[in-house]
C-alpha cells in the first residue's frame, strides 16, 4: 500500500513498503517557475531528515530540497539531467527526484496527509 | 512579416542591427600592417599552431564602429535611472574621473620602487584611514578586489583568529535574506551554513538565532541594513549574543550607503565589514568597474590581516608589509597581486574628500529620504513587503498583481520600454515576487516622478486587463523578450560558422 505524505518545505514523499520517493510539490513547482537544473545525490549517500539532499534551480531562484525523512539514497532520477522541466510538467510523477530506503519510518507520522497539506498550501496564500 | 519601422537595412535609424564581429570579419583582412617575421627556432615542442585559430579580421574602422554600435545598446547609469536594489547604482561624480587620470597617479606601475610612489601610498593609507573613521574599526585589509572577495577575505581573517587560539569552529549563521554571495563565501571557507529565519517584521528572528548559536559557530554573517531594506534594530543584542558564544560578528556592507557618516558599525558591535566602494563611495560598477572591497577589522581580528598593507615609517615615510615576516603580525596570506584596486582607492578618497564628513551624513539622508518617497507616493500601486518606513531601498510584493495576469518579472520588462532601469526581481527569495527599487540620493526628484508615474500607469494597465502587453514587452528595446528558460536549459555557448550552403542541382 502507498501513501504520499508532505514536508513544510514543499517536498512530497510517496511511501511503498520500505522505499519512499521523493520530489517538490505542484505548489513548490509553481512558485519557483521553470526549472533549468536539478542537482541529485549520490546513490548510497545516507541523509538524516532536514539534511540537504538535492538543488533545484529555476529561472528566478535556486532552492534546496531536504531529507523528509532518514534513510539511504537508493536511486536518482537520472532524466531530470536532460529534461528539467518534467518537474515542471509532472511534479509528483515524472518529475520526481529521488528513492530512498527508509530507517526511521517513525518520522512519516511527523509529515503531513494530503488533506492537511491541502489546507497549510491555502494558508500560505 | 513586414513591422511597422522596418528597414531594408535592418538598422533603425540610429540603432544599428549589428552583427557579431566573427560574422562580419574574414581572415584575409587585418587593421595591422606588420612585416612577416623571420622563421626563428620552434621552442614550442610540437606544440606549433598547425591551423589558424579562426579569429574574425576587421579593419580598424570597422572595429570602432562594432563596439561603439553595441554599446548604444547598453543601459548604463550614465544614460538614465538604474533602480537596481542592493547595488547602489549611484552617479560617478567626473572629478573622481579627473583625479584618477592625474599624470603621476593614472600612469603608475605597481612594481615602481617604493621610494618613488610615496604619494600613491599616502594616497592608499588616507583612504583607508577614511574607512576607519566612518566605521569605527581600527584596521582594515585593503586589497580585495569585489565585494564577495571582501567576504571571503573577512571570513578568512575569522578563520586564522580562531585557529590561532585553538578553536576552529564549524558553523556559519546566515540570515534568509543575506545575498547569496554570504552562504556562498562561508561555504568556499569550508563552514557549514545554517539559515536564520526572519520574523513577521523581515528582520533576523533573534531568538531562532541564539537557539542556533553554540560553541561550533565560528560567526554570523549580517547585513544591516538587510536585503528587505528594513534597519536590523535588535543589532546590540545580536551581537552581545554572538560575542558571548565566542564568534565574530560580520557585517555585509551592501548598505552601508544608507548609514554611512551616522551610524559607525563598530558601535553596533560588528568585528568584520566589507565595504563596497562601488557602491557607497561612488566608484563605477554594472559594467564599468572594477570593484573594490575593503574589509575593516577589529583588533582581535586586525593581527591576522592578509598582506600587503601600508605602514607609515618612523620617518615620515610609507611602506608596504609584502611578507609575513616584515612584521610582528599573523597574516592569513595574501589574497590579491600588488595592492588592492588602487584607481578605486583614488575615486573613492575623492568622493569622501569633496563630500567631506557632512556630505556623507547627508547623502545617506537623502538616499533614505529617496526610498521613502517612492514608498509612500507608490502607496495604492505597489504593496509594500513590510510596512515602511523604510531604509535606502523599497521592497515590493507581488500581491497588487494578483489575478491581472502580470507577474513581476512582465511589470520589469515593461519598465525596459519606459526607459528605465528594471528594479532587482525575485530578490529577496523571503518575499514572494519581490521589487526591490533603491534609488540612491543622486536622483532628482523629477527623476523619481517620472519613474513612479510610469509605474503607476503601468500597473494600471494591468488592472485593466491587458496582460498580452505585457506578455510583449520589451517591444522597444534592440531585441524583445528574450527566452530565459530556453537560455538556461540549452545554453549556445559557442559561435560557430554557418554550414557552407550546397547549392541545388
Amino acid at each position: 500500500m502507498t501513501s504520499m505524505r508532505y514536508t513544510r518545505e514543499h517536498e512530497w514523499i510517496r511511501v511503498d513498503g520500505e522505499i519512499g520517493t521523493v520530489g517538490i510539490t505542484d505548489y513548490a513547482q509553481e512558485q519557483l517557475g521553470d526549472v533549468v537544473f536539478v542537482e541529485l545525490p549520490e546513490v548510497g549517500r545516507q541523509v538524516v531528515k532536514g539534511d540537504e539532499v538535492a538543488v533545484v534551480e529555476s529561472v528566478k531562484a535556486a532552492s534546496e530540497v531536504y531529507a523528509p525523512v532518514s534513510g539511504d539514497v537508493t536511486e536518482t532520477n537520472e532524466k531530470l539531467a536532460e529534461e528539467p522541466a518534467t518537474v515542471n510538467s509532472a511534479p509528483t510523477a515524472e518529475g520526481w527526484f529521488f528513492k530512498m530506503r527508509i530507517t526511521a519510518s517513525a518520522e512519516l507520522d511527523d509529515l503531513m496527509d494530503t488533506a492537511t497539506y491541502k489546507d497549510y498550501v491555502d494558508s500560505l496564500d | 512579416m513586414t513591422q511597422e519601422g522596418s528597414t531594408t537595412s535592418g538598422h533603425r535609424g540610429l540603432d544599428a542591427e549589428e552583427p557579431l564581429s566573427f560574422e562580419q570579419g574574414s581572415p584575409d583582412k587585418t587593421g595591422v600592417d606588420l612585416p612577416e617575421p623571420a622563421a626563428g627556432v620552434d621552442r614550442l615542442g610540437g606544440l606549433t599552431r598547425t591551423r589558424p585559430i579562426g579569429l574574425p579580421g576587421l579593419a580598424e574602422p570597422e572595429v570602432v564602429r562594432h563596439y561603439l554600435r553595441l554599446s548604444r545598446q547598453n543601459f548604463c547609469i550614465d544614460g538614465g535611472f538604474y533602480p537596481l536594489g542592493s547595488c547602489t547604482m549611484k552617479h560617478n561624480p567626473r572629478l573622481n574621473e579627473k583625479l584618477a587620470r592625474l599624470p603621476g597617479i593614472g600612469d603608475l606601475h605597481p612594481l615602481q620602487p617604493v621610494s618613488t610612489v610615496q604619494g600613491a601610498l599616502a594616497l592608499i593609507d588616507a583612504c583607508a584611514g577614511w574607512l576607519k573613521a566612518l566605521t569605527g574599526l581600527p584596521a582594515v585589509a585593503m586589497s580585495p578586489g569585489a565585494g564577495a572577495h571582501g567576504e571571503l577575505t573577512g571570513l578568512m581573517t575569522i578563520r586564522a583568529a580562531l585557529e590561532d587560539r585553538g578553536d576552529a569552529r564549524a558553523r556559519v549563521l546566515v540570515p534568509e535574506s543575506a545575498h547569496g554571495t554570504n552562504p556562498a563565501s562561508a561555504r568556499f571557507c569550508g563552514y557549514r551554513v545554517e539559515a536564520i529565519p526572519a520574523d513577521r517584521r523581515g528582520r533576523v528572528d533573534v531568538a531562532a538565532m541564539k537557539q542556533k548559536l553554540g560553541p561550533d559557530v565560528a560567526a554570523i554573517m549580517l547585513t544591516n541594513p538587510n536585503t528587505c531594506g528594513l534597519f536590523e534594530n535588535d543589532i546590540l543584542e545580536i551581537a552581545e549574543a554572538v560575542h558571548d558564544a565566542g564568534a565574530f560578528f560580520y557585517c555585509d556592507g551592501a548598505n552601508f550607503n544608507a548609514i554611512v557618516g551616522r551610524v559607525r558599525p563598530g558601535d553596533l558591535g560588528i568585528d568584520c565589514m566589507h565595504i563596497n566602494l562601488h557602491k557607497t563611495f561612488s566608484t563605477p560598477h554594472g559594467g564599468g568597474g572594477p570593484g573594490a572591497g575593503p574589509v575593516v577589522l577589529s583588533a582581535a581580528l586586525a593581527p591576522f590581516a592578509p598582506v600587503p598593507s601600508v605602514v607609515h615609517g618612523e620617518d615620515g615615510t610609507f611602506r608596504i608589509i609584502e611578507h609575513p615576516c616584515q612584521s610582528d603580525a599573523k597574516p592569513f596570506g595574501r589574497v590579491k597581486g600588488f595592492h588592492g584596486q588602487f584607481g578605486m582607492f583614488v575615486r573613492a578618497l575623492a568622493y569622501m574628500m569633496s563630500m567631506g564628513a557632512d556630505g556623507l551624513h547627508q547623502a545617506s539622508a537623502d538616499a533614505v529620504l529617496n526610498a521613502n518617497y517612492l514608498m509612500a507616493r507608490l502607496d495604492g500601486t505597489l504593496h509594500p513587503a513590510f510596512p515602511g518606513p523604510c531604509m535606502h531601498e523599497a521592497l515590493f510584493d507581488e500581491d497588487t498583481l494578483k489575478d491581472t495576469g502580470v507577474t513581476t518579472l512582465d511589470l520589469a520588462k515593461a519598465l525596459i520600454d519606459e526607459g528605465f532601469h528594471p528594479m532587482t526581481v525575485y530578490f529577496p527569495l523571503v518575499v514572494h515576487g519581490a521589487m526591490l527599487v533603491e534609488p540612491t540620493e543622486t536622483e532628482s526628484k523629477q527623476t523619481l516622478d517620472a519613474f513612479i508615474a510610469s509605474l503607476k500607469s503601468l500597473v494600471a494597465r494591468a488592472h485593466g486587463g491587458d496582460a498580452r502587453f505585457f506578455e510583449e514587452a520589451p517591444r522597444l528595446a534592440p531585441r524583445r523578450r528574450l527566452d530565459e528558460t530556453r537560455a538556461a536549459r540549452q545554453p549556445v555557448l559557442r559561435w560557430r560558422p554557418p554550414a557552407p550552403e550546397i547549392a541545388a542541382e
